[in-house]
């Protein structure tokens, strides 16, 4: 098994936040944390694309790399997680991520108590035993430990979100892109709403 | 040795001047930190596939292909 990876099509993204909702509702993820959250270019305007983004479990993870405690870690499948025991809701990981990632459940205050760390766990628990209520309660579903994959991902109505395998979900994007040829005409914003306005009148 | 002078004063000038175009790693290098906390276990491992490794690559395989709905629909 190589690495797992998001890979968000920005072609397909409706921005339906299904992704989201799914998150939250599969963790119980407490207010105010989002562990994904849809974000939308040029809102409003034709053209605009969207992206469900989240961690992106980078090979090379800042977070990783910033953690004066060391408690973040990336497991054998290239998932980036963490130890919660050990965080002490510093927020350097949220400083060092370029993605925004790194959650707290009193918010991103620059002072007073944030809590600890939360992000997504590519659905894959923590450190606790696989299924456990302990490990439920602090870092939400292990639905990989069940042979599954992220909810976000298997919950996209349009599957402009895919999970799993790297150079998978790369062979899934590549014959999708084929399939559908190339640009805004073949799908889209163009293609439903606006693409010969002329010929609308 | 008056005569030498002028060449040591150009050669360290020259040194000087050529000193800046040295070029330093600007980026700071990524040392793998030292996890310090507690030890997890792989996904294979506990209930669901009780260590079989190739049975949990095999549903995830599944899963991950399952999501080309082009695949799904032929």
């Amino acid at each position: 098994m190589a690495r797992m990876k998001f890979l968000c099509d920005a072609e397909r993204c409706i921005e339906c936040n299904g992704c989201v909702t799914a998150c939250k509702n599969e963790h119980e993820v407490p207010w105010g944390v989002n562990r994904r959250r849809v974000v939308t270019i040029n809102d409003g305007v034709p053209g605009e694309r969207s992206m469900s983004v989240a961690c992106m479990h980078c090979s090379d993870a800042p977070c990783i790399a910033v953690c004066p405690t060391n408690v973040i870690y990336q497991t054998e499948e290239g998932v980036v997680l963490h130890d919660k025991d050990g965080c002490i809701g510093c927020g350097y990981c949220f400083y060092a991520c370029p993605f925004g990632a790194p959650q707290f459940p009193n918010g991103p205050a620059a002072f007073g108590a944030r809590g600890k760390m939360d992000k997504c766990t590519f659905c894959a628990g923590g450190p606790e035993e696989n299924g456990s209520q302990a490990e439920f309660d602090k870092y939400g579903r292990n639905r990989l430990a069940e042979g599954k994959l992220p909810l976000c991902a298997e919950m996209c109505s349009t599957k402009a979100l895919l999970a799993g395998d790297a150079t998978e979900i790369s062979d899934i994007f590549r014959d999708r892109v084929l399939r559908r040829g190339k640009g805004v005409e073949a799908w889209g914003w163009m293609t439903a709403y606006g693409k010969d306005k002329e010929g609308a009148k | 040795m008056k005569a030498r002078i002028p060449y040591v004063i150009a050669a360290v000038c020259a040194a000087a001047l050529l000193a800046g175009c040295g070029e330093q790693p600007q980026v700071g290098k990524y040392e793998q930190g030292k996890y310090a906390g507690k030890t997890d276990t792989r996904p294979w491992e506990g209930g669901t596939f009780k260590g079989d490794k190739g049975a949990w690559e095999q549903a995830e395989r599944n899963r991950v292909r399952a999501q080309n709905e082009y695949k799904r629909v032929e």
